[in-house]
């Protein structure tokens, strides 16, 4: 055979060979091939044509198996167990840029699916390959090496712990100042993936000067790049005052506002997460942000979304009534309890509902006043309801009872009361009683409508044990009014007055 | 005689005698002794009680007089400290009077400030809506915008479409499909086929994205090549398996003079030198030891602190050494 032939040969062969690799990489594309290509033993085959000599075929074959990975947890078992990874980390250090991006997805969906497998990829040296990738000047490479150690340090603290100790952080703050876009996002996606374990990495994270560039993204039209920033910096202020502070220095706030207004719902929610974290630790950092009007266009939003989308929001409301009456006051004065009473009738997941009973408790809890503004919107009914109904979840109901007993401590409004004096389990009712026997003393139209709206019926209706708390609210409250009428609204009185009739002579 | 006899016997009386009351006397010697001294202490003793009574009589008027003056004294010291004390009382009276008013004014004025608290919420409601009003306005022009950019897209799709199409004009002879006799007026896909003038198709051209706009203009209006893709797309697997080959072109020989056109692409659409490419021969490993030997620590502050901080020495340098190669 001549040269020419023999070499044909050869040519037929990686032609063969690279028609396979594109055709088992573009099946896998697909989830219902999948299990076929299993079953075929696809996995040995790619691993051998991992070690091909044309670069094209191994690239092409690299990306098959990610794109295998990618989709099911055994197969990225099967990966492991191939012993696939320390050459794919090896050839990280050599190869070309595009054998680079294909191995970094292979690590990413190896990653992704649990920590254990993570852990193998860290165990084979990849989290140090991964961060020479993001070493390089093209941008692809370092999207996959910062998506892939985004994957690893998702799962639990000591992996995100190994991707910092690798240098990964500095790395991907420079990441951040890139010009292109895919890139800063999942820069931005796994700074928030590492800073959100502990306080420690938040802080590593911090000291790269993360903050800074971060907050320079925030009015970036891009939108899913938003997401990403705002996710990271919620992660970066949840776990520390200081930290807290840091972010706000930054001078995010009054921008962060706009971004309320952002059609992207996820975009929206991160935001409202951000306000969260940073509310929760002191009334100064709340201040802040009811000053720049947040509280106003929180309130506004969460008007307009619906489901898990408003837990934040009003998770944020709680906490900030919770510092101080000021700020209870403030959430009040920016319309929030008639839109936490919508949200209560329009939720029917439970946790939110119990989350929305925690805030109102917060709220009306500090005076008279606040109470009042709870009072009003019959929210104690409500709150009343959620503690009765016996499907509410027991955290749901804890939660209301708690919120219904700080409210009902400070609340002078009769006529909110006067519902709660029906069919009410004794130790709520204890309270009402209380609250209305503090009050009828020293008000005159209060009293007169009590009697009028029957309430002073209702009362007398109660038995209490004579001795207990209860009865001496309702003898307080019976002393309030002259005798003839206590004993005109007590039960039995019109027997009372039959028998008189019964027992008179005329004379 | 007589009379000596008479002495004689009275010698003898009175020897009889003188014995007989010494005999008495001493019988009675030590009755009378004692009796004498008891006699004796008696009065001795009612000299004593004399004195001593004296003696106490004047210690008593003394004692009296020392016990008077002194309870004066203490007398006087205790009117002293309770005039003292009611007049210590009275200050501090008027001290807690003052202090009370102090108390309440100052947390009346700076604590628990009513008309603060009255004007912060009232400033803070104001706030809201001037939020709520502004954040409104921002959203409706950033539908405004959105709105913009779509109704562009999709004109720009239509003239695209109409480039597609373009042998769907109607003729004079034979009126196109989208120019039915029947209608009053020509369909607008009519008028956009007639206002876009052919071309053959050229090659994608990404540049071309800025002219969007020209979409009417009778020069060559570049296309993205497909509608879907006119921004070029990094994320998810880039590698992708079609490389795109360049496009098939007569080779012309390449003479010694090239063709204007040529040279003003050369010059104007010179990939952007940017400072990654003009580098030094050893930048990327100077780069990667910086990197892995410092670690970067920027300073931790205020952002505004950060903005303005000159660049390090590494940083100065280099830009130093790609301003000599390029304008900056």
């Amino acid at each position: 055979m001549s040269q020419r032939q023999i070499i044909q040969v050869f040519e037929q062969y990686q032609k063969s060979r690279f028609q396979f690799v594109q055709t088992v990489s573009d099946l896998a594309l697909r989830p219902q091939n999948i299990e076929i290509l299993q079953n075929a033993g696809v996995m040995s085959l790619l691993r051998c044509l991992m070690l091909d000599v044309v670069p094209s075929i191994q690239q092409t074959a690299a990306l098959a198996l990610g794109r295998l990975a990618d989709h099911s947890d055994d197969l990225a078992e099967a990966v492991v167990k191939e012993g696939i990874l320390p050459q794919l980390v090896q050839s990280l250090a050599l190869k070309n840029r595009f054998y680079k991006k294909a191995a970094a997805f292979v690590l990413r969906s190896v990653a992704k699916h649990s920590p254990e497998l993570s852990q193998e990829v860290v165990a084979s040296g990849g989290v140090d390959a991964l961060v020479l990738c993001l070493e390089e000047f093209d941008p692809g490479v370092k999207e996959a090496a910062a998506w892939a150690l985004g994957y690893i340090a998702r799962h639990n603290a000591s992996l995100s712990q190994s991707v910092v100790d690798a240098g990964a952080v500095p790395l991907l703050v420079l990441c951040l100042l890139e010009p292109e876009i895919a890139l800063k996002r999942i820069a931005a996606s796994t700074l928030s993936d590492i800073s959100k374990h502990t306080p420690e990495l938040a802080q590593t994270v911090v000291d790269a000067g993360a903050i800074a560039h971060l907050a320079q993204m925030i009015l970036n039209p891009d939108a899913k790049l938003k997401r990403q920033v705002f996710s990271a910096l919620s992660q970066i202020s949840k776990h520390s005052v200081s930290l807290a502070e840091m972010v706000i220095e930054a001078d995010i706030f009054p921008a962060a506002v706009a971004c309320l207004k952002d059609p992207d719902d996820y975009v929206r929610k991160n935001v409202t997460t951000l306000m969260r974290e940073v509310v929760k630790h002191t009334p100064e950092l709340s201040q802040v942000i009811v000053n720049c009007g947040g509280m106003a266009t929180v309130i506004d939003y969460l008007g307009e979304c619906r489901g898990n989308l408003r837990l934040p929001g009003i998770m944020m409301l709680g906490y900030v009534a919770a510092h101080s009456e000021n700020l209870a006051m403030a959430v009040i004065l920016s319309k929030g309890v008639p839109q936490l009473a919508l949200c209560l009738s329009e939720e029917h997941e439970h946790h939110i509902k119990a989350a929305i009973a925690w805030s109102i408790g917060q709220i009306g809890h500090h005076t008279p006043e606040h109470a009042k503004a709870v009072a009003s919107s019959d929210l104690l009914v409500k709150l009343l309801e959620l503690y009765m109904d016996a499907s509410s979840s027991e955290d749901l109901q804890a939660k209301s009872k708690k919120a219904l007993k700080s409210i009902l401590q400070k609340c002078t409004y009769l006529p909110g009361l006067e519902p709660l004096l029906y069919d009410v389990p004794s130790n709520i009712l204890k309270y009402v009683v209380c609250q209305f026997s503090k009050v009828l003393p020293n008000d005159s139209k209060a009293r007169r409508l009590f009697v009028t709206s029957g309430g002073l019926k209702k009362v007398q209706e109660i038995d209490a044990e004579p001795g207990s708390p209860l009865q001496e609210y309702i003898n307080a409250i019976n002393s309030c009014f002259p005798e003839e009428i206590v004993r005109y609204y007590s039960p039995g009185y019109s027997e009372v007055l039959l028998k008189r009739l019964e027992n008179y002579q005329p004379a | 005689m007589a009379e000596q006899l008479k002495i004689k016997s009275e010698v003898e009386e009175f020897k009889k005698e003188y014995f007989y009351r010494n005999s008495q006397a001493e019988e009675n010697r030590q009755r009378d002794y004692q009796a004498a001294n008891r006699i004796q202490s008696w009065f001795r003793a009612s000299k004593v009680r004399a004195y001593l009574s004296h003696l106490h009589k004047k210690a008593i008027i003394i004692q009296r007089i020392w016990r008077g003056f002194t309870a004066r004294a203490r007398f006087r010291q205790m009117v002293k400290a309770a005039y003292f004390i009611m007049k210590m009382n009275f200050y501090e009276a008027m001290a807690v009077r003052i202090q009370q008013r102090w108390r309440g004014f100052f947390v009346r004025k700076h604590i628990h400030n009513y008309y603060a608290r009255k004007s912060y919420l009232e400033g803070l409601s104001k706030k809201n809506e001037l939020v709520r009003m502004e954040l409104a306005e921002l959203e409706e022009l950033q539908k405004r915008e959105r709105h913009c950019v779509e109704m562009v897209k999709e004109q720009t799709a239509k003239v695209y479409q109409a480039h597609r199409l373009h042998h769907l004009l109607s003729t004079k002879q034979c009126p196109g499909v989208f120019n039915s006799p029947f209608r009053p007026a020509p369909h607008e896909m009519e008028i956009l086929l007639r206002q876009v003038k052919y071309q053959a198709p050229t090659r994608l051209d990404p540049r071309g994205r800025a002219c969007l706009m020209g979409m009417l203009g009778p020069t060559a209006p570049s296309f993205p090549g497909t509608l879907g893709s006119p921004w070029i797309k990094t994320t998810g697997t880039c590698c992708s398996s079609k490389p795109i080959l360049p496009p098939i072109s007569s080779k012309k020989q390449q003479g010694l003079f090239r063709k204007p056109g040529e040279v003003w692409e050369q010059r104007m659409l010179c990939p952007d030198l940017t400072l990654r490419l003009q580098t030094s021969y050893t930048h990327l490993e100077e780069a990667q030891n910086q990197l892995q030997h410092k670690y970067i620590r920027l300073p931790t502050g205020n952002i505004r602190n950060r903005k303005y901080a000159p660049p390090s020495e590494a940083q100065q340098q280099f830009l130093y050494s790609a301003s000599l190669r390029q304008e900056l």
